[in-house]
């Protein structure tokens, strides 16, 4: 064997059988033979042969000339666990590789942190190596046809989006990183290009701009007179992108032929916050999150991200990047905050979606949930931060586009809540290496998905590292603490090219390219600018303090290098190896861009009459919303984050007696020792959407403070988040109904009082099959949170004592339009619920006021499923009956039962008051809609009369049981 | 009374050092957060510190195994240190990946003579990371952490804390040598299946300590439970206590040097 080849080892590690003293199990084989079940009856259909089970195993590559004790410490002291697994190592192409072995390996250049982890604990050992890879394998019967195993491999045992999949035996071309790069300066002569080829660069070469911005480009080089090169162009698609520039909802407008004064978002929520004017909003859709004031000392902050196509196409990556990308919008908010806790909402299409109906391209929608939980869990608990609040919608619509909304909300001390970098600051990237990872994430984004975009944008999926990040925040937050630095932002879609860019706008900056630190050889200098590898931020930091900044993170093993400087003159000059590649005026990079003009047109129509089935019994019908998808349990979620991390919760996700039942909203304390508090919640509902947009949207902005009010925040100490994900705006109708939806958060939040400090879009959500697009439906999501003044007066929602009061308070309409009793009975019609700021503000501030007085023992929010499923839900976390009696119900109308019980009329609350306070308590609500509708009984059951009798009596049990039935 | 110095252990991916630290503070201690890498650096930083916690987290990312990173840099560098440090008195303690971390480390005797492995924290038994709050049965044993037989309520969260044992007989002997300090029972003090043992642990383990009573860990975060409204159903209770149950087992470590 020649000198020069260098040994490669594969340690295979494999679980031990479960024994009676060995009560384990192999996670990894029970999924994977799961899921090739599922499998079997498409597979064996196609291919005429049955699925077969396999054995699965892990392993670790390892290219290094080691002597044997040496190997054999790694393998069985440090990479393997001998009590519950055993392990062989091999050498590759010395042995036997059994037939029909398959080993999936990360794909060249994507991120692999486990190996990263193992090569640094082999160092430990006081042993090197060159290279480390880990790798799962499976091993299949030899009978099985290798047809077979193609069409399974992609579906059930790799994402080919970030892995290989390799046949037989491995070979170093496998294991290849990168290679070496040469450097050339490209220029893409634009100056003469027509129409037709502006339109293919800009879709050849992944820009995603339109003609009219192509041609602005074009225009804008003819007049510098000269031609501008790939850097360049990539700068500008990046800064121009929806993602980045949202120029869709902030651009010029029409609704129904009547033009809008500024941007939709200028005129709506934007406006709201500035005409509301309020003190303790200190500063509002600027910074990466909006910031309000909290006490004497801190400040909060919020923000919500979505991350929808990266998770379509690599669900556990792109919800784990998701997660890890707004924490970083929060460490990069003010300079530098830490985040006290996450929220996470999804939408996906039904768990239960049928095999064989799934368009080509897409990942079944089990898989994708099971996916972007797993990655929302890895990131946020790795981190620290607790996750406290959420949500998860069902429409068969987020089939080939699943939603993800991840949010952070941190804590940021007063003085710390504005940043300005200043002419002669260094740029330090500190944090991840950059790699080929995420390249046109904010292009890609701001496009459509359709059956190909797997392999065409796989590039833009990227993966995270957790710890990375960790120690990235830890050193942040000292060295902000120690004034090291005078601006922070992160690295997110764009990369170093918004980053900078965006630090940079007012100032100009110089970025020598070939300073960054790369994670394996060969990226252009193209792909360093744009480069959306994880775990980054840019800081301007005086260089008076970088000695000190440097030592600080040397010390905790964070990389930080210099990468340019920020220079006055309002030029953004890249440079490769002393060679400049680009030079553009910020000016035209931020404000170049043609406005382009949107059209909205209204597609409202007046609400259909109510149908109801003859055969509908409103038992069964609260049995099924119990376990419709939406509105059943989702501890299995829950469970796997870590909501007690940081030691601040104080109403948790899962509250009650056998802490199961569903909180309206979270309340934690994040400063240790101080009894001040915020409370978390959101309002979804895309479901109403279909019936009205502006009664979905002003429902959920009202289900938002609603939630928040039912713990114990205060109503007018809150702020609101907005996220719309709407389908591709270039429709005039689908443009009109983000119209619609806007006006209701300009009108609702001004009429609650509550201001809009942050919010995000995410448009385009297509996707395109050959039969036509699957539009999503319209869906906003508001997040809201408030002050909680003193946590010791938070109430949870859950039933706590037998003969306590059961009052309603807030008015009862005939309204069942998109409800939950619809979708579960098969009604249709129905007018969609309506919001009454002026009632609604009255009934917001009373409930506060008795919870703050203490007379309040439970409270829970009406929303899906109305009065029937928040009773229903009270009694079964509290472990008690309810007794109610719909004759005193307040409503608008004489109504029949049914109405009642499941209309989803907004503003409207369940208290569970003592019977000697409950005179107080309706006092204090003076002539607001409010009656004591029932008690709170010892027998576990639910009963309902109404006007003619008993209208249903179930069992909490029971209840219960529809509540809880499996997720997964 | 001297004041007892606490050295809470920071390392890349520790993330639970600051209310581990709150925690001690509560109990009267003096605390410092410090990086493994100073202690790497200088070893005799860890002098004035009478108890040495490993706090909660994800050490190095659990990337290869939970614990393991960080429990091999505890044995091969600063193994003898931390032998040295136990055996003069002190104490140390590790809460969750803390456990993790000390059982891969051999500082808690889960070894035979020969470094053969006799026990692991696996997978959780149903697979999944769980967040819940579990009864823990506390037994004095050899432990100095613990002073009463009695109940305690507080969170686990964890994916790796099914305590597996290579046999029966490593079980019996810990039983039979006063190192079983903590186990999953119900509120009543029963045994059960999950969720009243949340992971599948053997002999339903939640902390042991070693043979001298001075190391111990658990796999369920006392930290998280030191003021009465962490508790998970505070609002249905009448009159609050004073404190939560996790901090005596802080009180009690300060007050071993009182």
């Amino acid at each position: 064997m020649a000198s020069d080849v260098v040994t490669l080892w594969d340690i295979n590690i494999r679980h031990l059988p479960e024994s009676p003293e060995r009560r384990t199990i192999d996670n990894h084989s029970q999924q994977t033979n799961a899921d090739l079940r599922e499998l079997g009856a498409i597979a064996s259909e196609r291919f005429g042969e049955d699925v077969p089970g396999c054995e699965t195993s892990r392993g670790f590559l390892l290219e290094a000339e080691l002597a044997a004790e040496e190997i054999e410490r790694i393998a069985h002291r440090l990479l393997a666990d001998t009590v519950i697994e055993t392990v062989d190592v091999t050498q590759i192409d010395r042995r036997e590789v059994p037939a029909n072995t398959i080993t999936v390996l990360p794909k060249p250049g994507v991120m692999d942190p486990v190996a990263q982890s193992a090569r640094q604990a082999i160092a430990t050992l006081g042993i090197a190596v060159e290279s480390v890879r880990t790798y799962r394998r499976y091993l299949f019967p030899a009978n099985a046809s290798a047809k077979l195993l193609e069409f399974v491999a992609p579906r059930v045992l790799a994402n080919e989006a970030i892995e290989q999949v390799v046949f037989g035996e491995l070979s170093a071309e496998h294991l290849a990183l990168g290679s070496s790069y040469t450097f050339e300066r490209v220029v893409v002569p634009i100056s003469t290009m027509d129409d037709a080829a502006l339109e293919r660069l800009s879709r050849e070469g992944q820009l995603f701009l339109n003609l009219t911005e192509m041609r602005a480009i074009r225009d804008h080089f003819v007049e510098q007179n000269r031609e501008p090169t790939d850097i360049e162009l990539e700068t500008i698609a990046q800064t121009w992108s929806e993602h980045c520039s949202h120029k869709t909802l902030r651009g010029p407008y029409t609704y129904e032929g009547e033009p809008g004064e500024g941007g939709l978002l200028k005129d709506t929520v934007f406006k709201v916050t500035k005409d509301l004017d309020l003190d303790w909003c200190v500063s509002v859709f600027e910074d990466n999150a909006g910031i309000i004031r909290f006490d004497d000392d801190w400040n909060i902050c919020f923000k919500v991200e979505t991350h929808n196509h990266p998770s379509a196409i690599e669900p556990y990556g792109g919800a784990n990047t998701g997660l890890g990308g707004v924490i970083r919008d929060i460490l990069g908010t003010g300079q530098g905050a830490k985040p006290i806790c996450n929220t996470d909402v999804f939408c996906f299409a039904s768990p239960d979606y049928a095999y064989e109906d799934l368009p080509d391209g897409v990942i079944h929608p089990a898989r994708v949930m099971r996916g972007v939980v797993s990655g929302v869990r890895d990131y946020g608990n790795r981190m620290g931060i607790p996750t406290v609040n959420g949500a998860v919608c069902f429409d068969e619509r987020y089939l080939g586009n699943p939603l993800v909304f991840c949010g952070t909300v941190g804590l940021l001390p007063k003085e710390r809540s504005f940043k300005s970098p200043k002419p002669g600051d260094l740029i330090v990237a500190l944090g991840g290496r950059t790699g080929r990872d995420g390249i046109h994430g904010a292009t890609f984004s701001s496009g459509e998905l359709h059956t190909e975009s797997e392999s065409v944008s796989g590039g833009a999926v990227q993966i995270g590292n957790a710890i990375t990040q960790k120690k990235l925040m830890d050193v942040l937050l000292v060295a902000r603490d120690r004034d090291l630095f005078h601006a922070v932002t992160d690295c997110g879609a764009g990369g170093f090219s918004s980053a900078v860019g965006e630090m940079g706008e007012t100032i100009g900056a110089h970025v020598t390219l070939d300073s960054a630190s790369l994670k394996y050889e060969g990226l252009s200098y193209t792909e360093i600018w744009i480069s959306e590898a994880q775990e980054r931020m840019v800081l301007a930091v005086p260089s008076d303090n970088w000695g000190e900044l440097r030592e600080l993170c040397e010390s905790e093993d964070v990389e930080a290098l210099v990468l340019g400087t920020f220079e006055e003159g309002g030029q953004l000059l890249l440079t490769y190896q002393g060679e400049t590649v680009g030079e553009l005026s910020m000016k035209f990079l931020h404000d170049g861009r043609p406005n382009i003009v949107h059209h909205g047109k209204s597609s409202r129509t007046p609400p259909a009459p109510l149908e109801v089935p003859s055969d509908v019994k409103p038992g069964k019908a609260l049995h099924g919303i119990l376990g419709s998808l939406n509105v059943r349990s989702k501890e299995w979620i829950i469970r796997q984050y870590d909501f007690e991390v940081q030691g601040s919760s104080v109403v948790k996700p899962l509250v009650g007696e056998s802490e199961d039942g569903p909180s309206d909203a979270a309340v934690i304390a994040p400063v240790p020792g101080s009894t001040k508090g915020v409370a978390v919640g959101c309002g979804i509902n895309p479901r109403l959407a279909d019936a009205d947009c502006y009664a979905m949207a002003a429902s959920v902005i009202d289900e938002a403070i609603r939630n928040i009010v039912a713990v114990g925040g205060d109503p007018d100490r809150c702020a609101l988040l907005d996220n719309f994900c709407w389908g591709n705006t270039e429709r005039p109708e689908v443009f009109g109904t983000i119209c619609e939806a806007a006006f209701a958060c300009r009108d609702i939040a001004k009429g609650y009082g509550t201001p809009f400090i942050s919010g995000k879009d995410s448009l385009h959500n297509e996707f395109q099959t050959p039969d036509g697009p699957i539009v999503i439906p319209p869906t906003l999501l508001i997040s809201a949170m408030a002050i909680v003044h003193d946590v010791r007066h938070a109430v949870t929602m859950d039933l706590k004592k037998n003969g306590n009061n059961l009052i309603l308070v807030g008015l009862t309409r005939d309204e069942l339009g998109g409800s939950h009793f619809n979708l579960v009975t098969g009604a249709t019609g129905g007018t969609a619920p309506t919001v009454d700021t002026t009632v609604g503000r009255s009934i917001f501030e009373a409930v506060h006021r008795a919870i703050g007085e203490g007379m309040v023992r439970s409270c829970h929010d009406l929303s899906e499923g109305g009065l029937a499923v928040a009773v229903a839900e009270m009694a079964f976390a509290g472990e008690l009956g309810a007794a109610i009696d719909l004759a005193d119900v307040p409503t608008s109308e004489k109504m029949d039962a049914m109405t009642i019980l499941f209309s989803e009329s907004n503003t409207r609350f369940l208290l569970e008051v003592p019977q000697e306070k409950t005179d107080r308590l309706l006092k204090l609500f003076g002539d607001l809609p409010i009656a004591v509708i029932g008690q709170v009984t010892e027998a576990k059951e639910l009963s309902v009369r109404g006007a003619g009798g008993e209208v249903l009596r179930e069992s909490i049990a029971q209840l219960k049981q529809s509540w809880q039935q499996p997720l997964k | 009374m001297a004041t007892v110095n606490v050295l809470v252990l920071r390392s890349p991916g520790a993330n639970c050092d600051e209310e581990t630290a709150h925690a001690f503070q509560l109990a009267g201690a003096n605390t410092d957060q410090i990086h493994v890498n100073r202690l790497l650096d200088e070893p005799t930083t860890l002098e004035k510190y009478q108890i040495l916690c490993v706090p909660g987290g994800f050490s190095y990312g659990d990337d290869v195994s939970a614990g393991r990173i960080l429990g091999s840099l505890l044995e091969h560098k600063l193994g003898d240190l931390l032998k040295a440090f136990r055996d003069r008195d002190r104490l140390i303690l590790g809460i969750c990946n803390g456990f993790q971390v000390l059982i891969k480390s051999g500082l808690l005797d889960t070894q035979d003579d020969s470094g053969k492995l006799l026990a692991t924290l696996a997978f959780n038994r149903h697979g999944r990371f769980e967040t819940r709050w579990v009864h823990l049965r506390m037994r004095p044993g050899c432990c100095a952490f613990v002073t009463e037989d009695e109940i305690l309520e507080m969170p686990i969260a964890h994916a790796e804390g099914n305590f597996v044992v290579e046999s029966r007989s490593f079980l019996d002997s810990l039983t039979e040598s006063g190192r079983m300090i903590a186990t999953y029972v119900d509120n009543e003090g029963k045994s059960g299946d999950f969720p009243v043992n949340p992971n599948g642990s053997a002999g339903d383990v939640a902390g042991i300590c070693d043979k001298t009573g001075r190391v111990f860990a658990l796999m369920p975060h006392p930290e998280r439970h030191v003021i009465p409204t962490q508790h998970p159903r505070w609002t249905r209770r009448g009159d609050q206590p004073t404190e939560g149950d996790g901090l005596r087992l802080f009180r009690n470590a300060v007050a071993f040097f009182g």
